[in-house]
């Protein structure tokens, strides 16, 4: 290994220092626009957590392409169903991922995809049901390589 | 858009029986983030909704953000109570519509 120069010492200080506050910055902008979003969704409301189950690789070797399940433990009704389902990336560029709106002919609140993610991030998923009611869980995902291109 | 959907969808099914349904429609789904060698922003360009219709009534849609995959897939059920079609809508963010349909037999 190459001893390093105190000039490249520094320049590799500061270079590291820029990142970490650029990144910093990056992450709470997307996670305040991820709280902005689901306040929005839920109209303010407090959603209970729990009743969500959300499938995905604990880690993404590959963030272009992650596979996410989430899964509503709701009963399917015509007049009590899960109605939407709201799925957030706090870490993303764009904490929006999708919303899914189900009718009582969907059978089951039940969907899978297949998603981008930058970073390391958690994976927020945020169900309405037919009366109004919010349910919200979370699942952490590490991402080895971003997905968000550049 | 010449890309042809795929489709998973069983031919048959029991009457009351919720049936899986795979979907999926060849698409870059450019995030609007990317650059190009030159440096410029490559101009986002995506399927921002996908439908699913049974016998004309609403299934299942999904709003999607730049955050999905290319290629977008999506997995969902029906109920199926009779016999009737599926229809399935992707719209593109320049408005470009692609359609597919899938008959099934309820008995």
């Amino acid at each position: 290994m190459r001893q390093l120069s105190r000039r490249d010492a520094l320049a590799l200080a500061s270079g590291a220092a820029l990142t970490v506050t650029g990144w910093s910055t990056g992450a709470s902008a997307a996670a305040k626009e991820a709280a902005e979003q689901i306040t929005k969704f839920t109209g303010g409301k407090t959603a209970e957590k729990g009743k969500i189950s959300i499938e995905l690789p604990e880690i993404a070797e590959n963030g272009n392409t992650v596979p996410l399940s989430v899964t509503v433990d709701a009963p399917m009704t015509a007049d009590n169903y899960v109605s939407e389902i709201l799925i957030i990336a706090d870490g993303n560029p764009n904490p929006g991922v999708a919303t899914f709106h189900l009718s009582p002919l969907a059978g089951k609140a039940e969907a899978s995809t297949r998603i981008r993610l930058a970073t390391t991030q958690n994976i927020i998923a945020v169900a309405k049901t037919s009366k109004g009611e919010f349910f919200t869980n979370q699942k952490l995902v590490k991402v080895t390589i971003g997905g968000c291109g550049g | 858009m010449a890309e042809k959907p795929r489709l998973k969808i069983p031919k048959e099914a029991k009457k009351g029986e919720v049936i899986e349904i795979k979907t999926l429609l060849p698409h870059v789904m450019e995030s609007g983030q990317r650059k190009d060698k030159d440096g410029q922003t490559i101009p986002r360009k995506i399927i921002n909704k996908f439908a699913c219709e049974f016998n004309g009534k609403p299934v299942f849609t999904a709003n999607m953000e730049p955050a999905i995959a290319a290629n977008p897939y999506m997995q969902f059920h029906a109920k199926v109570e009779e016999s009737g079609t599926f229809k399935f809508t992707w719209t593109d963010d320049d408005g470009t519509v692609t359609t597919a349909e899938e008959k099934i037999t309820v008995s």
